[in-house]
């Protein structure tokens, strides 16, 4: 019996883990259909909005969800940003510029914060006042619920947003064929800026979200993100589905390999489960097999 | 006239460069023996030398071949601890413990690039990184092998014929050497059938494939030279400094060399051991950055690839070739093309294709098409759009794998085989949009298309040369061979992309839309190439939309519609047919405006 509730417990982790990966992968996702490219900084938007709930909630003592509200609105900000100063001057170059200057901006960022806040990693309070709830021989801690409902009603208003409403439609047009979205009166560079906003508060709620359950460090985010794109892989390479699968399938797998086997090497069996799929399935689960057009 | 073509005008000054730079270069690590220089000074060379050769396997991946790697550092690392590893814990000699620590990151790399390299750009990115992780997790949590954080210390010094190099001063001479090599070896790279290929893969994979280029074998050696060289670096690195330890192979180290390599210049050794050398001395000559300057770094990335995409070197060889315009090396005739070699003349079909089907989804662009190329013909393939010519094209050519269907060329079932196979068979291929490599020269386009498998050409690289030259003679190119065809007019380019197919010696010619985008005039001499082609007893199978250029060179059309077979004959007949006339003019079936 006991053996069962360890591993509903470790399930429970497992998902609220994966959670976090999928909403980075999320974030990947929707850069990945817009402008064919990986944001290597994907797992930065992370780190920065973690950064910046500790900012508002430590340093200013805002109340908590005044700091969450600002947070997002500071990774929205930073979105643009990001778009206007890593993406749109190389946006008619090949993918390998635009994803090395990424990557550039993944360094930047990332020693940037080290400047400013300092190596020592900061702890996070809870976004609920209880710890958590006993369920049988389950403990479920409460930052861990509120991610999985978090990462449940960002899902389902992604879904809403993108095939109920005329921004969302124009979104998706956009990934799917530019040139035409142009002829067809889309802004096609307004909606880019739009998924690198949104994009950002995506990841930065990743980062708000797990703040309280890892320290705050500036390595936070490129752990997750290696994480998250291994994720889209095994989902399909793009897919939003699959992207979301991908990331709990990713969570669950981690959670249980460090439960049975080792612990120190926790952040290799996602790298595992990645490298078997390459081998075997490198289309990911919900993936087609694409073929470039001559 | 011929004897002066055939000898380079000024190949004397050209030598006295040569000696010049290699007495200047030889200079360099002997100054330490005629000046005194202190200990720290030596270090930071020997720092600078060592990352200098790592990073050269970042201009053979990521600058010729275009493939990115971000393990460069765990490569490097593999080299450090197999050195010391082999000769602190297992008592190996120097050169055995580097050798198996070369090797061990080669075979890293082929292993890592067969399992990815398929994949494309984004995945080995991440794949690398991975890579890179995992390698580092290991260092640091395998105690009992790799001393874990704490690293392994007292590496020996290699011996050269029983001299040990114990001096620093000779160990930087021997490392100097050893980067030489790799530069000169570095530097000549692109001019082999491997460099040729690399640079290909670089600028348009699928071309490169199409045209004969085996672009995974291509990539995997790319990768694995580059991981090799990472070894090698790392060996140097771990006797040079008798100390390694995880730090020396993070995947902030990988970042740094990915810097160093595109600040000097991605495309040439020179520019990677240029880009080596300047990080490793700027640090130290801003000294208060040492606290954010991987955030500089960071920067510095960004603000390369937007302004300085060819990094310093191509900054400075263009202000050099605007104050010395670049010699062109006068050309040498050749003789003409030859079409005779190897031709079968049995009269059987040189291409038959039965039941070929290629769906999309739901979408049946190609749906059951028997068709036969008959060997000395020029076949039309015609339709409106979306008809599925291109789409046939593809399958025929292998770049889609059919749904259904078989296509036997040449007596061989080709249906299964990778595109660069059946251009080896002789299935030669031109884009509707066309496909050269941008950045490489006319000559260079069509070399690549000359060296394909099976079509033996003696003399080497000079053979090769002659092949192409001829080639581009024959489509009227033969002037300004040495021009980047992304400067040339787009004419110009169309003949480039056929003068390659031509250079492979193909048996069936397959040309996409080669009317495309050209004027009347060029059109003309299209006809006139087509005609002239024919003549020669080469196979053609073209799509065209213009029945002009279709109506003057073919000998039979074959028409589609809607993924289907509706006719075919010779062009006066088939063309005059009502329902091919209802297909193009759409009479009937009505499918509303379009």
């Amino acid at each position: 019996m006991s053996a069962l509730f360890d591993n509903l417990q470790v399930l429970f982790q497992g998902l609220a883990l994966g959670s976090i990966y999928a909403l980075v992968a999320l974030g990947f996702v929707l850069i990945i259909r817009a402008t064919n490219v990986v944001n290597f900084a994907q797992g930065d938007f992370a780190m920065l909005g973690a950064y910046a709930i500790v900012t508002f909630l430590v340093g200013l003592q805002l109340p908590y969800v005044v700091s969450i509200i600002l947070a997002l609105l500071v990774m929205a900000v930073f979105g643009m940003l990001f778009n206007l100063g890593v993406y749109y001057p190389l946006r008619n170059r090949s993918f390998l510029p635009v994803i090395i200057s990424t990557l550039g901006a993944s360094i930047f960022l990332q020693n940037t914060v080290l400047a400013v806040f300092g190596p020592q990693p900061k702890p996070l309070d809870k976004i609920l006042n209880i710890d958590g709830i006993q369920v049988g021989g389950v403990f479920l801690d409460s930052q861990y619920l509120v991610i999985l409902v978090v990462t449940l009603f960002a899902v389902a208003f992604q879904y809403f947003f993108f095939e109920h409403t005329l921004l969302g439609k124009k979104l998706q047009a956009t990934s799917q064929d530019k040139d035409m979205a142009r002829l067809l009166g889309i802004p096609v560079a307004t909606m880019i800026a739009i998924t690198f906003i949104y994009s950002a508060a995506l990841g930065g709620l990743a980062g708000i979200l797990v703040a309280p359950i890892l320290f705050v460090s500036i390595g936070l985010g490129s752990i997750i993100a290696l994480k998250a794109f291994a994720a889209t892989i095994i989902g399909g390479f793009g897919d939003v589905t699959g992207a979301i699968v991908g990331g709990l399938l990713l969570g669950v797998i981690e959670s249980f390999a460090a439960y049975y086997i080792s612990v120190p090497y926790k952040d290799a069996y996602a790298f595992l489960a990645l490298f078997l799929f390459l081998l075997l399935r490198p289309q990911g689960i919900f993936g087609e097999r694409v073929s470039e057009k001559a | 006239m011929k004897a002066e073509e055939l000898k380079a005008p000024s190949a004397g000054a050209s030598q006295g460069k040569l000696i010049a730079l290699l007495v200047l270069g030889a200079l360099i690590p002997l100054l330490p023996f005629l000046i005194p220089v202190s200990q720290y000074t030596l270090n930071i060379f020997m720092n600078a030398v060592t990352y200098a050769v790592a990073v050269l396997g970042m201009v053979v991946v990521l600058g010729y071949t275009g493939q990115i790697n971000l393990a460069q550092a765990a490569f490097f690392g593999i080299g450090a601890y197999s050195v010391a590893l082999g000769t602190v814990g297992w008592g190996l000699s120097f050169w055995m413990a580097a050798g198996s620590g070369i090797v061990a990151a080669g075979l890293a790399g082929l292993v890592l690039g067969l399992t990815t390299l398929r994949l494309g750009g984004h995945y080995l990115a991440m794949i690398t990184i991975s890579f890179q992780q995992i390698f580092d997790l290991i260092l640091v949590n395998w105690v009992e092998v790799t001393h874990g954080p704490d690293g392994i210390a007292g590496i020996p010094r290699p011996s050269v014929f029983g001299f040990v190099l114990a001096d620093d001063r000779f160990y930087l001479l021997f490392c100097v050497a050893v980067l030489y090599a790799c530069i000169a070896f570095v530097w000549w790279l692109p001019s082999t059938r491997l460099g040729r290929a690399m640079r290909a893969v670089r600028e348009n994979e699928l071309a490169a494939e199409v045209v004969g280029v085996h672009t995974l074998r291509t990539k995997v050696f790319a990768f694995t030279l580059s991981a090799m060289l990472g070894g090698i670096a790392g060996a140097l690195y771990a006797a040079g400094f008798a100390y390694i330890s995880p730090d020396n192979s993070s995947f902030a180290r990988s970042i740094e060399f990915l810097t160093m390599v595109l600040l000097g210049g991605v495309q040439s050794p020179f520019g990677g051991a240029m880009g080596t050398v300047l990080l490793i001395l700027l640090p130290e000559w801003l000294r208060f950055l040492k606290q954010i300057y991987l955030a500089i770094y960071g920067l510095a990335v960004i603000l390369i690839m937007v302004f300085l995409p060819e990094g310093i070197w191509g900054l400075v060889r263009g202000g050099w070739r605007k104050l010395v315009p670049e010699r062109v090396p006068p050309r040498r005739s050749v003789p003409p093309l030859d079409f005779d070699a190897g031709r079968v003349a049995d009269g059987k079909p040189i291409m038959r294709i039965t039941g070929l089907q290629k769906h999309f989804g739901g979408l049946r662009a190609v749906d059951g098409i028997d068709l036969e190329v008959a060997r000395g013909s020029v076949h039309a393939l015609i339709g409106p759009n979306g008809s599925g010519k291109t789409t046939s094209l593809n399958v025929v050519n292998g770049i889609y794998s059919p749904t259904g269907g078989q296509i036997v060329f040449e007596g061989v079932d080709v249906t299964a085989m990778k595109p660069h196979q059946r251009a080896g068979l002789g299935m030669g291929r031109t884009f509707q949009n066309i496909r050269l490599f941008q950045s490489l020269s006319a000559l260079e386009n069509v070399m690549v298309g000359a060296q394909r498998d099976n079509n033996p050409i003696p003399g080497g690289r000079r053979g090769l040369e002659d092949r192409a030259l001829a080639a581009l003679d024959f489509v009227g190119m033969g002037e300004n061979v040495h021009m980047l065809v992304k400067n040339m007019p787009y004419g110009h380019q169309r003949m480039v992309e056929i003068a390659r197919t031509l250079a492979g010696h193909p048996s069936l010619l397959l040309l996409d839309e080669p009317g495309a985008g050209l004027n009347q005039t060029e059109k003309q001499e299209l006809v006139a190439l087509l005609l002239r082609l024919r003549g020669h007893g080469l196979t053609i199978f073209l799509i065209d939309h213009d029945m002009g250029v279709v109506e003057k060179v073919s000998d039979r059309i074959t028409v589609l519609n809607f993924g289907k077979k509706i006719a075919e004959g010779a062009p006066a007949e088939v063309l005059r047919q009502p329902d091919v006339i209802a297909a193009y003019l759409g009479e009937a079936p009505v499918h509303g405006p379009a």
